[in-house]
């Protein structure tokens, strides 16, 4: 099996597998607990609370552990503008978000805020005088995702963050694609909450992280027990923790030489894909791009057919995003950036990792040529 | 050499999974999809004909796929079903008929749209779980069979299929009864064999047509005047799309004696009301005709016709009027003829061919 669609999940790297496994078989304790068999789990709670803030300069008071990306971007839309409705109703975000924002959103003007979803260009991303125009008194927060999803776009976070701190409005970014993928800095770039979920860089499901800049004060989330300072209550997930931040530090550690074999992985393949099969068109930014992120519309060929077809041929590639996999409607993103249905409908995404090698990508080129000859051809 | 590729259709129900699990044994390779046709999540029933439909759908046939260890696709055909299907539908009963979406859904969308893609994805064949069978004849053609069981056969919303769909086509459950279905699926341990069948449309579970087609087009439609087989006003109907041939409940009409629909008129608005002996005819006009065992109807021969799918059938000859309409006339009256659904006729157990019935002649 070809596996080429790390945006929806990885493979959990042996380092964390490694880390997790003591705190299942032996240091099984409750990190609450007050005797020392359960200290054990908050030690590496600390521990990782110091490693992750290292990751993206902040201070480790400022990390909160949840279970993934959909709980943080929850936590964020739902929590943040209920702290501040005496300030104003109104929401900012994008009509590109992943449907955990989206969704969070939704609700949230079924509880009387009024929610902006701005626009973006062909490439996927927004125009800076649509937020600026947008912003009111009312605005309390603005959630703009780091790197789309889907077609990979990185949006222009650190211009956006100095646009909300300059207008005293919070910004939250859902980094669930780009932390421990490319660079982030969240004092640089005056980012005020973060979404993160472990398994998109090789960390185990069902965990993530959440920063909240120091003096930020928001209502709980979960109520319970004091965990995670009284806002997220329940027992601390200390494997998955254990886990998430081995994984964490190791993608850290490499990142700049995973960009640089992914990225020309990456290139390679598009390159070859344009010159080598006709009417193929690159989804996303040219260049604003996370480096494992291959979104094409390939003309005159379905999608979802040349999803099945590489799949019976052992090559996992996907239509759009996971979460959406049992609605096959065409994808908000691709329509937002302005294709056709018709077009969105053409789409694959391949995402890479820095485990794929080129020898799976050259194959993975001489099935599409194949596939998408017969595609045509029958067409 | 490669095994022969064939996709089934998956519902999740008993029947579709069977016939996945049936080919399986054959020696096919075996690709499970399951149609999503219909946007809305309440409105879906467990188990329809053939294999769509549905989220809860969607996660028992996947469940079934993982079982048998085939791999398994969701695919979208919610753009081909909304217009072949729907659309048409409303615009039937709009226009005073009464459309049997079924067979439409067959044709365009299960034989159609799906059977394009499954070629598409290299399939050599789709499959369902119909209770029926296709042979090849000695003249050559194609044609569906009669199930081994009368009880549960639905060939009846197959006959519009074309020669080159049959070709494509196989239906192993058409071999066993339902009961040795059921069996089968208990002896492999599917956990699928206590779902109810279903003969609703899937799209409106709550029977309430008319509510459904309003909601579509977003307007009440108009009511108008019952009259009698004379043309006397007697009442005031709800809209036409209430009605159908032969209906008696809901008329709310007090005659002294049963009354029924004999006729719907959209251009007039009007519903016609008879007494019983009135809703009996013995020919009717049918066009859009498919022909299946025969590329042409024989005038001298006896068909067994039936005028809807829960109709047992009526002994029938059959007259061109050009080449696609046919009357067919009845030897004893047949009850309640409506027009939008379909005439197929059966020669001995295959499915000759069959029309639309365009109206009852008298």
């Amino acid at each position: 099996m070809i596996y080429l669609d790390n945006a929806a999940t990885t493979k959990t790297c042996d380092e964390a597998i490694k880390a997790m496994t003591p705190y299942m078989n032996e240091k099984y304790g409750n990190p609450s607990s007050a005797y020392e068999f359960g200290n054990m789990g908050k030690e590496i709670m600390d521990e990782g609370r110091k490693k992750l803030s290292r990751i993206i300069n902040c201070s480790p008071e400022e990390i909160y552990y949840t279970s993934g990306g959909t709980e943080s971007d929850n936590f964020a839309i739902k929590q943040i503008p209920k702290t501040f409705k005496g300030r104003g109703r109104h929401i900012i975000t994008t009509g590109i978000e992943h449907h955990a924002i989206l969704h969070s959103c939704q609700a949230m003007e079924r509880e009387g805020f009024r929610v902006t979803y701005l626009g973006v260009d062909r490439n996927g991303r927004i125009r800076l005088n649509e937020l600026i125009n947008a912003i009111s008194n009312e605005t309390v927060l603005i959630s703009v995702m780091h790197a789309n999803n889907e077609i990979g776009t990185i949006e222009p976070i650190a211009k956006i963050g100095e646009i909300a701190r300059k207008s005293g409005v919070l910004f939250h970014t859902d980094a669930v694609q780009s932390f421990c993928h490319i660079p982030i800095d969240v004092k640089h770039m005056n980012i005020d909450i973060l979404s993160a979920s472990s398994h998109k860089f090789h960390g185990p499901k069902g965990v993530g992280f959440m920063y909240v800049r120091d003096g930020i004060k928001i209502h709980p989330f979960m109520d319970g027990g004091s965990q995670e300072k009284g806002l997220r209550a329940g027992t601390g997930n200390v494997p998955g923790v254990a886990g998430m931040v081995a994984a964490a530090t190791k993608a850290h550690e490499n990142m700049r030489r995973n960009v640089k074999y992914v990225t020309g992985l990456r290139d390679y393949f598009i390159n070859r894909v344009m010159r080598e099969i006709g009417g193929i068109r690159l989804n996303g930014h040219p260049v604003y791009r996370l480096p494992n992120n291959i979104n094409i519309s390939i003309k005159g060929v379905d999608g979802a057919v040349l999803m099945v077809m590489l799949d019976l041929k052992g090559i996992c590639v996907s239509t759009g995003s996971a979460c959406t996999q049992n609605n096959t409607n065409p994808s908000h993103v691709l329509l937002a950036a302005g294709l056709s249905e018709a077009e969105a409908g053409n789409s694959i995404r391949i995402t890479l990792s820095e485990d794929n090698t080129k020898e799976e990508i050259d194959y993975t080129i001489n099935v599409l040529k194949e596939e998408i000859k017969k595609l045509r051809e029958k067409a | 050499m490669d095994n022969k590729k064939v996709v089934v259709g998956m519902s999740g129900g008993v029947d579709s999974s069977v016939a996945a699990y049936l080919l399986q044994q054959q020696g096919y390779d075996v690709i499970g999809v399951t149609m999503e046709i219909w946007q809305r999540k309440d409105s879906c029933l467990p188990e329809t004909e053939g294999g769509c439909c549905g989220l809860s759908a969607v996660e028992d046939a996947g469940r079934v796929a993982v079982k048998l260890g085939i791999p398994y696709y969701v695919m979208n055909f919610k753009d081909v079903f909304k217009k072949h299907v729907i659309d048409d539908f409303i615009n039937e009963y709009m226009a005073g008929r009464t459309p049997n979406p079924c067979i439409v859904c067959n044709r365009k969308v299960k034989w159609e749209a799906m059977l394009k893609r499954s070629l598409d994805i290299g399939a050599d064949y789709i499959a369902t779980g119909h209770y029926s069978r296709i042979e090849r004849l000695q003249n050559g053609r194609y044609a569906v069979k009669r199930s081994v069981t009368d009880k549960k056969d639905q060939t009846y919303a197959l006959y519009s299929l074309t020669q080159e769909q049959l070709k494509h086509t196989i239906m192993p459950v058409g071999e066993y009864t339902k009961e040795e279905i059921r069996g089968i699926a208990e002896k492999i341990g599917l956990n699928v064999a206590s779902k109810p069948d279903s003969m609703e449309i899937c799209f409106v579970p709550d029977k309430d047509y008319a509510g459904f087609i309003e909601k579509s087009i977003d307007r009440p439609v108009p009511e108008g005047d019952f009259v009698d087989t004379s043309g006397n006003v007697i009442g005031r109907h709800k809209g036409i799309i209430h009605y159908t041939v032969g209906q008696r409940k809901g008329l709310n009409l007090a005659m002294g004696y049963p009354v029924f629909v004999t006729a719907i008129e959209s251009g007039t608005n009007r519903v016609v009301i008879g007494k019983d002996g009135d809703v009996y005819t013995d020919r009717l006009t049918a066009a859009r005709l498919n022909h299946m065992s025969e590329e042409r109807f024989c005038e001298d021969k006896i068909y067994m016709g039936k005028i809807r799918y829960n109709h047992k059938g009526t002994k029938c000859k059959v007259r061109y009027i050009n080449d696609d309409t046919i009357e067919c006339i009845f030897l004893e009256p047949v009850r309640a003829v409506t027009p939008g659904q379909s005439l197929v006729l059966y020669d001995g157990d295959y499915i000759a061919g069959g029309g639309v019935i365009f109206f009852q002649t008298t």
